[in-house]
Order: C-alpha cells, then structure tokens, then sequence
C-alpha cells in the first residue's frame, strides 16, 4: 500500500472551499464568541448578584458539556422549539456560544487582574462605568488574557471539524469526502492534519506579535 | 458663617461585624489643610475614602460644599444618588491614593490628559496643553512621554496629583501620599503639597508625617479605634500637656525612629 497524495490534491479548489468556510466560521465565531464573553463577564461583575448567580448556569453548562452534543441538540434538537436554522448558520452560533462561555471566564480573570485601585481613580476624575471599562480595564487587562484567548482561538479552530457531523461544509466534511471518494482515505486524514496544523501555527505567530506589540509599557 | 468645604455629620462605618468609623462629627474648613492621624487600624484612611465615596458609610451623611455625596436625603428617607450626580458632587474632589494608582498602559501625560479629553471633551490637543501645565507644575514636563514603570515612585505620585489637579477640583484628599515611597523621595511629593497649600488648596491628608501635619496643617484630627478622639490646630495639639493617648501615638512613633538610628 501507498500513499497517494496526488489524488487529494488534484482537489484543490474544493478543498479551498472548505478550507474558506473553515476560516470564515472559525474567525467570525472566535470574534461573536470573545465579545459575548466579554459581556457576560461585565454583566456578571457589574449586574448585581442576581445576573451574576443567572449568568453562571449557562456558563456552567457549557463549560460542562461536550461541544458535539452541543451542537447535535441546535442542529437536530432546534426545530423542536421552533428553532431551524441551516448548518452554517447552527455551526455558527454554536461555536459563537460554545466559545462565548470560556472567553467569558478569561475576562472574568482579566477584571479581578486590574488593581481595584485603577478604577476608583477613574471614578474620581469622573470617568464612567462603561469609559473606564473601555479605556482603563480592558487595555489594562490586554497583556493578561491575550495568551489565554489565543489558545482558545486556536481550540475553536480545531472544534470547527466537528462542524461537519452537522453537514456544515467545512473543511473536514470537504477532505473527507474527496478521501472516500478516491479510496485515500489517510491522505484526506494527512492533509487536514497538516492543514489545521498550519493554521494554528499561523494563529500562534500573530498572538505571539500581538503580545510584544502591547508590551511596550511594561517594562 | 462660610460653608465648610465638607462637613461629615454622624458618620459610622461598619465591615462585617467590626465597626471602623464610630459616629464622627467633622467640618473641613475651606482653604485650610486639615490632617488626619492616629494609628494603623483607627480609621483614618476609611473616612477620607468615604469623603471621596469610595466607602460607603453605613450611617450618616457627608456633604461636600454643601452637596448630599453619594446619598442624598428625601422625606428622612436615604437614597443611593444615581452614577451621574455622584460623577457631579465627585467632580469638586481630586484623590491621590498610597499606591498612585496610575494607569500603567498610558504616559504621564495620556494619565493627567484622560479626564480632559473623556469627561471635559476637550480636543487632544487642548487637553494635552492643559495636562501638560498640570505637569509643569509638579515639576515634571521633561517625563511627560514616560510610563509610570519608567518613573520613581515619587515622580508616580506627582503625576497622580497632576492628575487630581487636572479637572480643577476645589478639594484635594490625600490617602498616606508618601507611605509608599523611599524616605528619600517622600520630600519631593511633601514640597508638592505644600505649595499647593499656600495657593489656598483645601487639603485633606492622611499622612503618618507627624512634621508634615505640624508644619503645613491648620488642623490635627487624631482618630483611634473609629473615634474621632480631637481636633484641633496644631499648636493646641502638640504642645504640652498632650492628650494621653496622643502621647503613647507619639512615643512609639518617635521610638520606631530612634530604633532606627541606633
């Protein structure tokens, strides 16, 4: 037996297709998911202790369950309460609140890591709630959860694949379907590896750039 | 007789259980410095946040300039003011806290400028002018561009004041401005404060500068236990004979130094 990655290459176009779906979902559920965390975690510190004890469970429960069965009951499970919604729009969405629950923990973090003190300042030249949230925490706390929002990034990245047990067509649905098709099935496997292995890597680099440019001030 | 700049009337505190602030009676004359002693623990440092509204008191009310601060009073019935009159009563008070509380991602300059350009509005430019005459003032034009990692402790804590002073507030708390600081740089931040207190700053100053208090203050509070034990000009205060519990403070203060010397 041999390998012959010939025959998944000839594919190209398909597979960049998938690989364009693959990217398109992954950057804008990273996105949704990292601002919708970042609400949470405000209301949770900011809404009373009410919205924080009511934010917790959902966050709890997401954080508590797998990703696939997530995604199983929004596909399948959806239109039992009216909710049909198309698989990119389902691989979307779930990603988005999948990852929504883990950003909102890091920013959580990233509040508790800026000095009480910075804020009563901010108070007391009259900044308000939301301008010192944006213009002193969050900044503040940049350095702190950008390592930890990367490496999420790059989880969601991977958790994309199983987009395509919901028919999404992604890049693991696309690769797999060449492979079957041209009975080189481990080849398909090898590509996608390396594929999302690439992208990780590519990932890392720019955190990593990210990271020294805001570093500037603390030396 | 002239409204006091503020007046703390019955005023408790309480964390928990333990009660900080014990029903304290004050008035801080305008244009003068008034300092708060007493040992670690007696409250000082609480009822200045409380003046600033960063405490809450449990009990009591504070005005500032004749202003209800953080609570205001209706039908005898207390009610939590809403953000934007705190923002409006805060706004005649600058705070400069023990630990400076510079935002560590901005230059001396973008620190002293933010109020100006987020809450007055102003142009960058304009604010930057302005916070650069603040900076001026505390003798630090020349570190404008730097961040408070590449500043000395003191030269941190009179960018803060620079700060405080920007938005013009006719009150100025201090919080022990120079208990974090090197001996050596507590007298650059001391010369500060007073220059602003012979240009008719009223002052507040939690301060374990007992010559810092004697010379430049107009008045001595001295709290122990969350009671407002005296207050009084200094003069009254310091010399012979000595509230009892003033004299065991002031042993133990002058003892820590004479340890240090021997």
């Amino acid at each position: 037996m041999s390998f012959d990655f010939a025959v998944i290459l000839a594919k190209g176009p398909q597979i960049l297709a998938g690989l364009g779906v693959t990217i398109l979902i992954w950057i804008v559920g990273t996105l949704f998911g990292a601002v919708l965390g970042f609400l949470v975690a405000t209301a949770r510190r900011y809404g009373g202790r009410l919205a924080d004890l009511a934010l917790s469970v959902p966050v709890e429960v997401l954080r508590g369950t797998p990703f696939l069965v997530q995604i199983f009951l929004l596909y399948f499970g959806g239109p039992y309460i009216g909710l049909r919604l198309d698989p990119i729009a389902a691989g979307l969405l779930g990603l988005s609140v999948y990852g929504a629950a883990y950003y909102a923990e890091i920013f959580r973090a990233g509040f508790q890591s800026v000095p009480p003190g910075h804020s009563e300042a901010a108070d007391c030249v009259g900044l308000t709630r939301l301008q010192t949230i944006l213009h002193v925490q969050l900044p503040e706390m940049a350095l702190l959860v950008l390592p930890p929002s990367m490496n999420m990034a790059v989880i969601l990245l991977k958790e994309t694949a199983l987009l395509s047990l919901i028919t999404v067509p992604e890049m693991t649905m696309t690769v797999q379907a060449i492979g079957s098709q041209q009975y080189a099935f481990v080849e398909s496997i090898v590509v996608l590896a390396l594929v999302y292995w690439a992208l990780v890597e590519l990932a890392n680099f720019l955190g990593r750039l990210a990271e020294r440019r805001l570093s500037t001030y603390s030396a | 007789m002239t409204q006091p700049a503020i007046s703390v009337r019955n005023v408790s505190k309480r964390f928990g259980e333990t009660l900080v602030l014990k029903d304290i009676n004050l008035e801080v004359p305008r244009g003068q410095v008034s300092c708060l002693i007493g040992p670690s623990g007696s409250g000082k440092s609480t009822l200045l946040r409380c003046m600033a509204f960063l405490e809450e008191a449990s009990a009591g009310m504070i005005e500032i300039e004749g202003e209800p601060l953080g609570f205001s009073e209706k039908d005898g019935k207390r009610r939590r003011q809403t953000p934007g009159e705190l923002r409006k009563t805060r706004s005649k008070i600058g705070m400069v806290f023990q630990q400076f509380n510079l935002w560590p991602h901005m230059t001396a300059l973008g620190n002293v400028s933010m109020a100006l350009r987020r809450v007055r509005r102003l142009s960058r430019k304009e604010a930057e002018e302005r916070a650069m005459a603040q900076l001026v003032k505390v003798g630090l034009e020349a570190r404008a561009g730097h961040y408070p990692s590449q500043l000395s402790g003191g030269q941190q804590q009179r960018v803060a004041i620079a700060r405080a002073l920007a938005l013009e507030p006719t009150i100025m708390l201090f919080d022990e401005p120079t208990s974090a600081l090197d001996p050596e740089l507590t007298g650059e931040v001391l010369n500060v404060m007073r220059a602003l207190a012979s240009e008719g700053m009223t002052m507040v100053v939690v301060t374990h500068e007992i010559g810092f208090a004697a010379s430049v203050g107009n008045n001595v509070c001295f709290l122990d236990h969350g009671q407002l034990l005296f207050h009084d000009t200094p003069e009254t205060v310091f010399a012979a004979p000595r509230h009892p519990r003033l004299e065991q403070f002031l042993d133990t203060y002058l003892d820590r130094g004479a340890q240090m010397l021997r």
